[in-house]
């Protein structure tokens, strides 16, 4: 298996989206997308539920075809029908449930689907060094690939599906919400893989409802709400605070504070907090994400 | 990293692993519980029944053993990759009816009819898991309905064929001996005969823990069973995988139907009915979870000799065979408490 990753060789980037959308029926999931991703870089799309964040992910990992606009792959124009195509062009995907079988052991979750063949038989002496030193490259050193990767906490899990992503030649690794159910330290150790892999000159599509996680490592920021484009920025053309703000959205947020005033007691309190936050972020309106 | 990459072999022994004796780790294996209760049960039987000493008894109860610890072995890869066959059972008995029949009316060749039997077990394990794959419908429903159609099939086409229940003697079709001699043939170790389907049972054991353990196949097979969406996303395929599965079930149904055949020469109709539940229950009693994922071919073995020695240590024990299925019934319990147990305190150990 080579692993090489090469700066790309066109112009042109690796994952480009244009005007994509997305109808299931005579429902609009996703409209007028456009964007782009190349190595060394990470995109950071950001949303709340129902903003058509899986639908974007959808179509890159090959798992939906878009329905409108088009879809290119270092130039090429594509519309894939599995994900396994998708994979063969070096878009590999990291799900929310990381596509792991809890009761197997780590090493075998590594290899599942690309298993290292001599003659009929797998070379396992191989494939359990292979899984051993590509999580320690990747700072994690696991005690036992023999351990059934149901007992990995939810970071290492994480890692061990990212590390395995690139160990098969991902170009664009998709990242569906990571962190989302993650502790504070277990979620910075995921965003450090990131930029590793970031490092490593991969494009990266980090998928996130927090912009406290979005904003320190991403390079290109594009805002879905409703199955709409919100915004699609550069690091150098927004702040943190605007882009909290633009995610909370805030007039749905002040709302929310009257509401919570309004229950009285503890709420009131709460919402009092929250007024505060609109306040400091000093944007008029807005409030930290979801989390 | 390219493949010139040299891996470092990892160190021999990680100081966080406390060193676990071979005992222990023996018992994270899936059918220790089943190779615990298999002993208690010998020795049960060696103590209360002297005639289950005798070694032409250990032979008979692996015969019996042999006959459902064949199939076994196909309905525990099937349910470690996440689905059940309930028409296993009456599957064996249409193979064997298939090829009776056909090489008797069309006055085939022996081995004809059992190319052809062959053909349509392949096709009903086809049948089954496409029917499973393409409609998402729970294996039990899928294979149930089936089980009832063969069991009608297997009655209906037989009275209407040869106007009778069971089919005609084959004994004197051109091929019926050297096909015996594959099935169904008897021989001498130092004086204990021995079936020919014992020797088979272990080398499709054999076999089939080989491609389980030591094959992406097998890889897959967990995968399927473990999460099926997980192992479709990393690109297994997860459909054809459970297909090939039903099919190794019909292969050895159709196995276990040419033994009955060429053992007994006719075939009744109506047999192998409920025989699906002591396959899934030998699988199960080895260790094989029900939800897939989990499990072991030996485990299955083991559950079928725990099976068999019942069968036939009742009756050495003098015994009144009446309390035959109760007494099936409290051993299997006992054999999958004490499974559970096992495994319990074993990834407790992890």
């Amino acid at each position: 298996m080579t692993v090489s990753v090469e700066e790309p060789t066109t112009a042109a980037p690796l994952v480009r989206l244009t005007d994509a959308g997305k109808n299931y029926g005579n429902i609009l999931a996703l409209q007028g997308v456009t964007l782009e991703v190349s190595g060394g870089e990470v995109t950071c799309v950001l949303g709340d539920n129902g903003a058509g964040k899986s639908t974007l992910i959808k179509i890159i990992a090959g798992l939906h075809q878009h329905s409108e606009g088009t879809y290119e792959v270092e130039g090429q124009p594509v519309r894939f029908t599995s994900p396994r195509e998708a994979l063969n062009h070096g878009i590999a995907t990291v799900y929310q449930d990381l596509a792991v079988v809890p009761l197997m052991p780590v090493w075998r979750n590594f290899f599942l689907g690309n298993e290292v063949r001599k003659g009929p038989r797998m070379d396992i002496a191989f494939m359990r060094g292979t899984t051993k030193k590509e999580l320690l490259d990747m700072g994690i050193d696991l005690r036992d690939v023999d351990q059934p990767i149901g007992t990995l906490s939810g970071g290492e899990r994480q890692c061990v599906a990212i590390s395995r992503a690139v160990y098969f030649g991902a170009k664009v690794l998709i990242l569906d919400e990571p962190t989302a159910a993650l502790g504070v330290k277990q979620s910075g150790v995921v965003l450090k893989y990131i930029l590793q892999a970031r490092e490593r000159g991969l494009g990266v599509v980090f998928i996130t409802h927090n912009p406290h996680h979005a904003y320190p490592v991403g390079d290109r920021f594009l805002l879905l709400k409703r199955g709409r484009v919100l915004g699609y920025y550069r690091k150098n053309e927004v702040t943190r605070d605007e882009l909290t703000g633009l995610m909370a959205g805030g007039t749905e947020l002040e709302e929310l504070s009257h509401e919570l005033e309004a229950t009285g007691g503890a709420a009131a309190a709460a919402a009092h907090v929250l007024e505060e936050e609109v306040h400091e972020l000093g944007i008029g309106h807005g409030a930290p994400g979801a989390q | 990293m390219s493949q010139t990459v040299e891996v470092k072999p990892p160190p021999a022994r990680d100081e966080r692993i406390a060193r676990r004796s071979p005992v222990a780790r023996l018992l994270t294996r899936p059918e220790v519980g089943a190779l615990l209760g298999a002993i208690v049960i010998y020795i049960v039987f060696f103590v209360v029944a002297p005639p289950f000493r005798e070694p032409s008894s250990l032979s008979s109860v692996l015969y019996v053993s042999s006959t459902y610890g064949i199939p076994a072995v196909a309905v525990a890869l099937l349910m470690i990759g996440g689905e059940f066959d309930l028409s296993a059972g009456v599957a064996v008995t249409s193979s064997a009816l298939v090829a009776s029949m056909f090489s008797y009316q069309f006055t085939a060749n022996m081995w004809v009819g059992v190319v052809v039997s062959l053909v349509v077990a392949l096709a009903i394990g086809f049948i089954n898991g496409y029917l499973v794959v393409k409609t998402g419908i729970p294996s039990f429903l899928v294979t149930l309905g089936t089980f009832f159609m063969l069991r009608g099939l297997n009655l209906a086409l037989t009275k209407q064929i040869t106007g009778n229940v069971g089919t005609n003697d084959v004994s004197n079709i051109q091929g019926f001996a050297s096909a015996q001699k594959v099935f169904a043939s008897t021989f001498n170790i130092g004086g204990v005969s021995i079936r020919i389907t014992l020797l088979w049972w272990i080398l499709f054991v054999i076999i089939a823990t080989w491609v389980l353990l030591r094959t992406h196949f097998g890889n897959w097979i967990f995968a399927v069973g473990g999460s099926a969406p997980s192992s479709r996303a990393v690109g297994v395929p997860v459909n054809k995988v459970k297909i090939g599965l039903f099919m190794a079930v019909g292969f050895m149904a159709w196995f276990t139907g040419m033994h009955i055949l060429f053992a007994f020469n006719t075939v009744q109709s109506g047999i192998g009915i409920g025989n699906e539940f002591i396959y899934i229950v030998a699988a199960v009693v080895g260790g094989c979870l029900l939800t897939g994922g989990y499990g072991s071919v030996i485990g299955a073995a083991i559950g079928a000799f725990i099976f068999g020695m019942a069968n036939q240590g009742i009756v050495y024990a003098g015994w009144n065979p009446d309390w035959f299925y109760f007494f099936l019934g409290a051993l299997l319990l006992g054999a999958i408490l004490l499974n559970n147990l096992v495994r319990k305190r074993a990834e407790a150990m992890r």
